[in-house]
């Protein structure tokens, strides 16, 4: 379980607060307006910005000691999730080993993982020469040779195609059912929510308040996200 | 057991170190370019040591001011027997620091153009500053400081502020003119190109054809015959007379071999030494040896008369001949 | 995304800054040590005062100079391809690698009294180029900055994403919009950082204020640096003015850095894949060929000249001359290599560090711009001399001193690429736990490759030209080229010594050439 206890987060001109739990397991998506701060929580929550205050915990254990590469995380970010100059294979093998050196063992758990996200063959590739969808791949091929229990997702498929970022979404929602990954997913498209996630944390008017079902939510908005939806 | 072993090994080690004693190290400081292959130094260290069955070692500073700067920084722990190669420019200072003992040498007769009796420096070689041009050039030559600032001849000169030379021409003047040097200096203003920071960029920008002019020695005009066969270079007197600069070396007040660093600038004055500085040095040697000059030194002008200011009031002099030299020549 | 409270990366920040305190401790160090043996500073004089005056007024004016005229060579060099072009680009870099004697006896060639442009007016019945004086001291600087000026700026013209002038394109924009909208705020952003560079480089100008000034007027803080250690001894006096270099450097730095922070010396892109639009409009072609045109001649005709000059001499060199050039060849690469190292660790500390301290780190760091060669020299003397000869260890200190030397303009030339690095890849490396030796080896050396190019290339071209610090304590034996070069001035030997520095020049260029023509190797993307 994701733990945000007390949590608050400034920076110039901008504050917020959150209090709330994600249980293991989940998909769960963070709506609201723009500019409320949901990437900015994943960052918090990924140890690249510090709190005032409060904590943020993982199965009870407080993650502030950690570095962002030490929590029991992977993140995906908008955009630069891939070292151009380094291929395919290379920027999965830094799932394994940051420092790339790499035993035949992990060379073919490489192998598994692009076949797996239906990248077979692109190893020796360098990410420039990929469509924008098997970019997105790469890094959600990384994400599950990373093991990590929690997947953090500040929009990666918002540049793709409608039909493209819902087979991203899918291939997703397949991976984290068969590792049992908990997803956070910024989102500010409401099917997508529905698509993926069951529950949905709304962030808005400096706060995030816990997780509720996402369809009942958007069924019934509250005025803030009704506004936002546009209803 | 432990004792035993070690007096062993002092008794295995007592022959050794008698044997590098028994050659005493005599420690000469000097500028680099002394100890340059093509130097004095090597032929010196190999003369000397044939005679003194001692070890000759040089250190070197980069030249003169750096080699006095070492001696003073050093001070009473300094390694040096002998410092060799301060000018008279340098001498008050080293004076004053206490460092340099009287030496024993009285014997050489110096041929300078003054009386020499020093007790604590010991002349090696000596120059006269001039103004050396190209005979090819200059047609009508000035004989005096008072015709060069009428001339319209172009000069380079040094600065008295970062070179000994510099400091040589601006004693030069005040000797000749005393009171009157900041009039003669008005009158040179407009010869001046520029002010080269020392004697190597001056001489440089005189033979790249910047200048009419240049303020070296009555020497230099023998290197260009001795290593380019070319008699172009000339100096030129001047009535005033001329200013020396006179290179020495003393023995430090500290040094453990006084007899040896004594017996050391005796053979500097000898006539092993003395020979080898015309055609490395390109100055005058102190004690002229038996064989006379070489040949391209016999067609040097001889100044008839020596210019030098004791070197204590020369240094009185310096802060306010300077100012003087750059009021005159900021106008 | 704005820098709010950060969690810090220390790995990326300590590295560097015990490389600043390095630096700090080899400044501010012999410095200690020369106020220590002389007891105590001494006063500073109206004469220093008057020294200090000008060699601000000057080290002003040569960097608003060099700094202005660079804009409209950086401008047509941006926007035309021609052949040739990337020669150029690299040959930019040489009359600032020069040994300074070397560029000022080039300089006189072409305006000297004797050179071309003196002896034709001569012929012409005119007098000749009145070059000794203040406008003699800022051509020389200009000659040595210009160049180099013109490279950071072309650099910051590289630096603006083709996308910009795409859209500029695509909405029509005249080149007089893209200039407004585009290019401007880049040299908003560029210029006070290549100004201050150059300030703090003429602030310690010494040899050319002397020999291109003409006479006493002009005068330098330098100069009254060298008259205090070598004429009168005085060390407190020496150590005062050369603390009051530093600490004019200092106001500059911090007064450049206030406005902005310094811009690179760039990261050599000298070939960005769009070029900004060039303007078709004849008059600006002439304009554009007359600007490249007259920055070339300016530059090859006096170091021709100087190479010229010593070609000659070449194959009389001695042995003995060879293996100086192979002595200075290794020190330089090893100074290089120092150099690069600290600044790139310096360089990541500052990119990391919270914005107010990262300036304050790069002020420290561009210290090492106002030290003076006879302070390090002599405060090395005196830190080495308790525990062992110190002429044993007098290329290793060349060596560090050089290394110091070329440091800041290493970090010049690497921080904003740093920066960029961290902004681009800061955040991904942290997710993956990609930190120390790993992100070095596989994140910041093959993204950097071109800057660290050119900064180990200038830095290594800069230290065959010699800080010439260990005047104290030179052994013949061991001298490096610079300083053979001076020796054989000071004996008459003058045409030894333009053979040395023709292969002075050669050694320098062609290191410098090497390195950045590694680092245009292209790597992907």
């Amino acid at each position: 379980m994701l733990t945000l206890d007390g949590l608050v987060v400034e920076q110039e001109g901008f504050r917020l607060e959150a209090g709330l739990a994600v249980p293991e397991g989940a998909i769960c998506a963070l709506l609201g307006p723009s500019g409320a701060g949901k990437s900015t929580l994943l960052s918090v929550i990924a140890g690249f910005v510090a709190p005032a205050a409060g904590r943020v915990s993982w199965q009870g254990r407080d993650l502030a000691p950690l570095p962002p590469g030490r929590r029991p995380l992977s993140i995906l970010f908008q955009d630069q999730n891939l070292f151009p100059h380094l291929t395919v294979a290379q920027n999965l093998g830094l799932g394994l080993r940051p420092d790339l050196r790499l035993s035949p063992a992990d060379h073919a758990r490489i192998d598994e993982a692009l076949a797996r996200t239906g990248l077979a063959g692109l190893g020796p590739r360098k990410p420039g020469t990929l469509s924008g969808g098997q970019q997105g791949r790469v890094a959600l091929a990384r994400a599950l040779l990373r093991r990590r229990p929690l997947l953090l997702l500040d929009e990666p498929f918002s540049a793709l195609g409608p039909g493209l970022k819902a087979e991203m979404l899918d291939l997703v929602r397949g991976i984290a059912a068969e590792t049992g990954t908990t997803v956070l997913m910024v989102s500010h498209d409401p099917a997508d929510a529905r698509r993926i996630a069951p529950l949905t944390i709304l962030v808005a008017e400096g706060r995030a308040l816990p997780p509720a079902p996402t369809a009942a939510l958007l069924d019934h908005p509250p005025p803030v996200l009704a506004a936002y939806l546009g209803k | 057991m432990m004792k035993s072993l070690m007096i062993a090994g002092l008794l295995a080690a007592a022959p050794l170190a008698a044997l590098a004693e028994e050659k005493p190290v005599l420690t000469v400081y000097t500028y680099d370019s002394f100890t340059a292959d093509w130097g004095p130094g090597p032929a010196v260290e190999k003369a000397f040591e044939a005679t003194c069955d001692c070890d000759l070692r040089y250190v070197t500073a980069g030249d003169a001011a750096a080699l006095l700067s070492r001696v003073l920084l050093e001070g009473q722990n300094t390694k040096a027997d002998v410092v060799l190669g301060l000018d008279t420019n340098l001498t008050e200072q080293a004076l004053k620091s206490g460092l340099f003992a009287p030496h024993g040498e009285t014997s050489a007769r110096f041929n300078l153009p003054v009386a020499w009796d020093d007790p604590v420096f010991v002349p090696y070689d000596w120059g006269y500053f001039a103004f050396v041009y190209d005979k090819t050039k200059v047609k009508s030559v000035p004989a005096s400081f008072e015709e060069l600032g009428k001339s319209d001849l172009k000069i380079v000169i040094e600065d008295p502020r970062s070179s000994s030379p510099g400091l040589g021409l601006l004693m030069w003047v005040k000797a000749a003119y005393g009171d009157r040097a900041p009039e003669i200096w008005k009158a040179l203003a407009h010869n001046i190109v520029t002010v080269a920071p020392g004697w190597s960029e001056a001489y440089g920008l005189f033979l790249k054809g910047e200048a009419d002019m240049v303020l070296s020695y009555t020497t230099s005009p023998a290197y260009h015959v001795f290593a380019e066969k070319d008699d172009s270079k000339a100096a030129a007197p001047f009535r005033e007379g001329h200013y020396l600069q006179i290179e020495v070396a003393a023995r430090t007040a500290t040094t453990q071999q006084p007899a040896l660093a004594d017996r050391f600038l005796a053979f500097m004055t000898g006539p092993e030494f003395q020979k080898l500085i015309p055609e490395t040095n390109w100055m005058y040697p102190a004690v002229t040896p038996a064989g006379g000059l070489p040949a391209e030194f016999q067609a040097l002008i001889r100044p008839e008369k020596a210019l030098l200011l004791p070197a204590a009031e020369a240094a009185a002099l310096r802060d306010k001949a300077t100012e003087e030299w750059r009021a005159a020549l900021s106008q | 995304m704005a820098r709010g409270p950060v969690a810090i990366d220390r790995g990326a920040i300590w590295p560097g800054l015990a490389v600043l305190a390095l630096v700090l401790a080899l400044v501010l160090g012999p410095l200690a040590l020369v106020l220590a043996q002389a007891g105590g500073a001494g006063a500073i004089t109206a004469a220093d005062w008057a020294a200090v005056r000008f060699t601000l007024w000057q080290a002003a004016l040569s960097a608003g100079l060099s700094t202005v005229l660079a804009v409209p060579v950086a401008r047509a060099l941006a926007r035309r391809r021609f052949a040739g072009r990337a020669a150029l680009v690299t040959a930019l870099g040489a009359p600032f690698i020069l040994p300074v004697i070397v560029a000022v006896l080039g300089l006189l060639a072409l305006f000297g009294r004797a050179g071309i442009l003196g002896r034709a007016l001569t012929a012409l019945g005119l007098p000749p180029v009145p070059i000794y004086g203040l406008q003699g001291v800022l051509v020389a600087h200009l000659f040595l900055n210009l160049p180099l000026a013109v490279r950071m700026i072309l650099n910051g013209w590289a630096a603006i994403p083709p996308e910009r002038f795409r859209l500029a394109a695509a909405l029509g924009l005249a080149p007089r919009d893209v200039a407004r909208l585009i290019e401007r705020p880049m040299l908003r952003a560029t210029l006070p950082g290549v100004a201050l560079s150059i300030f703090l480089v003429c602030l310690t100008s010494f040899t050319v204020i002397l020999i291109m000034g003409g006479g006493p007027r002009a005068t330098s803080l330098g100069l009254a640096i060298y008259q205090a250690f070598r004429l009168e001894f005085a060390l407190g006096h020496a150590a005062s003015l050369a603390a009051l270099q530093l600490a004019l450097g200092l106001a500059a730095t911090g007064a450049g850095l206030m406005v902005l922070r310094p811009a690179a010396f760039g990261a050599g892109r000298g070939l960005a894949s769009l070029a900004p639009p060039a303007d078709p409009k004849w008059l600006a072609r002439i304009a554009d060929a007359l600007a490249i045109a007259l920055l070339a001649l300016f530059l090859a005709l006096p170091v021709g000249l100087a190479a010229l000059a010593g070609l000659a001499h070449l194959p009389g060199l001695e042995a003995e001359v060879l293996r100086a050039g192979a002595r200075s060849m290794v020190i330089a690469l090893a100074a290089s290599a120092l150099a690069t190292a600290g600044a790139l660790l310096a360089g990541q500390a500052i990119a990391h560090l919270p914005a107010r301290s990262g300036r304050l780190a790069d002020a420290a760091a561009m210290l090492a711009l106002g030290v003076s060669p006879l302070v390090i020299g002599t405060g090395a003397f005196l830190a080495i001399r308790p525990f062992a000869d110190p002429v044993r260890l007098a290329l290793p200190v060349t060596l560090l001193a050089n290394a110091l030397m070329a440091f800041p303009f290493a970090l010049r030339i690497l921080a904003p690429d740093l920066a960029a690095l961290r902004a681009d890849y800061g955040r991904l490396s942290q997710s993956l736990g990609l930190t120390g030796r790993a992100r070095l080896r596989l994140v910041t050396l093959p993204r950097l490759r071109r800057p660290l190019a050119f900064a180990a290339g200038l830095s290594a071209a800069l230290s065959m030209g010699d800080l010439g610090v260990i005047t104290l304590f030179s052994d013949p034996a061991q001298a490096t080229l610079p300083a053979l070069l001076y020796q054989r001035m000071g004996q008459y030997r003058m045409d030894e010594a333009y053979g040395i520095s023709a292969l002075l020049m050669g050694l320098s260029f062609g290191l410098f050439w090497a390195f950045d023509r590694m680092g245009r190797k292209d790597a992907d993307a």
